[in-house]
């Protein structure tokens, strides 16, 4: 019998004793940047040992496939498979700059924790990450501020050529028309392959060559990159 | 303790109203009968002490304006600045909320509030007018970046109650951060405060950060030292009686 076994187990022997803790969720996600935008978002909903992601460890596949290229589909299978409540894509495609999507209704059921990814674009591998905040049982309204991590698995080379396959070097695209072309490449000597706050991008205001395709005057960010309004209800 | 201005809407309206009924019942010589007047029960404001850090390294901040409201909002996230965060947002100046409907008084804070200073600053409101409060100042080593409290309950705090806050720096996004040369009004140009024209987003977002020619941007009349990070500002909100 393995672990996780064990603690299904005991998650099941816990409910029948105590009463379920079920709450009904309305969620709101908000884009603070200035000009990057969030590819399709996911929504989970799991106990208190399940991750999308954890800083300081490294990513997973799934984690990659979505930091690199924006697709959240490994992720959704994962979590499915752990029997937990998943929200796919909200937003139905990407959530621009200052956009907002509001009224996402989740009934946690016997859920604990919630954990919100979406990859940051133009960017190699940035992702706004809320990893296992655990759900309050107070009803209210709670207000999250949510960072931009660094899923760590590819150099910030700053280089627009379409990449978006894990592993493959290079951003995907600028979905606001505002890259540029013919970077040399920004040369990215960490080291750190864990996920990690992202040092936030640098650019130059080179459109057509310069050592970044990204516009320093357009793609920067500070934390927070996104607000998350969760109302237990 | 500081001193400051208080801009009461209400209050001025009522000494207006005072003096008005004054002059008539001046004017009014068929009654020489003195009135009598129900005593009324004294009324006791609520007072607040609300105490600002200004967190950032080398950013000045514009006088803390502390805008007492009913329900709405200062800024939203996403949608265009009023005029009046534009003007406060670029020039640092928040008198534009006084003449808006729903906005009671407008309070502003001694000066700039300096890199590393704390100011503490008191309200004091007729219980019937306590509703919101919004705080907003400017960045002035900056385009447009402001920093504040947005519509809080402030009816919600109990007596001794304090409340404790962060904010980031928000981008009113109605002038492109050029950080060029007379576009600034702080001490680091001495530039421009208000303009009219909206050539940047035209939507309020947090704020990426100043450039400034330390990284690059070669017209950018900044140093290293005028960046900031988040957060920017400390806000502490004590109801006192």
């Amino acid at each position: 019998m393995n672990l996780k076994k064990v603690s299904m187990i005991l998650v099941l022997n816990g409910l029948m004793l105590a009463p379920t803790m079920a709450a009904e969720l309305e969620i709101s996600i908000t884009n603070l940047t200035h000009g990057n935008h969030f590819t399709p978002i996911l929504i989970t909903a799991h106990d208190n040992t399940s991750h999308q992601f954890q800083a300081g460890e490294m990513a997973t596949p799934a984690l990659q496939k979505m930091a690199e290229g924006g697709n959240i589909a490994d992720l959704m299978s994962a979590a499915t498979g752990n029997n937990e409540l998943v929200v796919a894509n909200p937003a139905s495609g990407m959530l621009a700059p200052g956009g907002n999507v509001d009224s996402i209704m989740l009934d946690t059921q016997a859920m604990t924790h919630l954990s919100i990814v979406a990859m940051v674009l133009p960017t190699n591998d940035a992702f706004i990450g809320l990893d296992a905040w655990e759900i309050p049982t107070t009803a209210g309204t709670y207000t999250i501020n949510v960072n931009a991590y660094d899923a760590g698995t590819e150099a910030n080379d700053e280089i627009i050529n379409g990449g978006g396959m894990p592993g493959t070097p290079g951003i995907p695209g600028a979905p606001g028309m505002d890259g540029g072309t013919n970077g040399t490449g920004v040369s990215d000597t960490s080291g750190n392959d864990k996920v990690h706050i992202h040092p936030g991008v640098l650019g130059d205001m080179d459109i057509a060559g310069g050592s970044s395709d990204l516009d320093s005057r357009i793609h920067r960010w500070l934390n927070p990159v996104a607000r998350v309004v969760v109302q237990v209800k | 303790m500081n001193t400051f201005n208080t801009l009461a809407r209400k209050n001025l309206l009522l000494a207006s109203a005072i003096s008005a009924s004054l002059m008539l019942s001046a004017c009014s010589d068929n009654d020489d009968k003195p009135e009598v007047v129900p005593p009324t029960p004294p009324v006791v404001n609520q007072d607040y002490t609300v105490t600002v850090t200004n967190l950032t390294a080398n950013q000045p901040m514009s006088p803390i304006t502390l805008i007492a409201h009913d329900d709405i909002t200062t800024w939203q996230i996403g949608a265009p600045a009023s005029l009046a965060l534009e003007t406060l947002a670029e020039s640092g100046d928040g008198s534009l909320f006084l003449p808006m409907t729903d906005v009671d008084s407008v309070t502003v804070g001694q000066g700039l509030l300096m890199p590393g200073m704390t100011e503490s600053i008191k309200l004091s409101i007729l219980p019937d007018d306590v509703d919101s409060l919004s705080i907003l100042t400017m960045l002035v080593n900056t385009n447009d970046a402001f920093a504040g409290l947005n519509d809080f309950a402030l009816d919600t705090l109990t007596v001794n109650q304090t409340v404790s806050f962060k904010s980031i720096a928000y981008d009113a996004g109605t002038e492109a951060n050029s950080e060029t040369k007379g576009s600034l009004p702080g001490p680091a140009d001495g530039g421009e405060g208000f303009n009219a024209l909206r050539d940047d987003v035209d939507r309020v977002h947090a704020h990426p950060g100043v450039i400034s020619q330390d990284d690059g941007l070669s017209d950018s009349v900044l140093s290293a030292s005028h960046r900031f990070d988040n957060p920017v500002l400390a806000i502490k909100i004590e109801r006192t009686q």
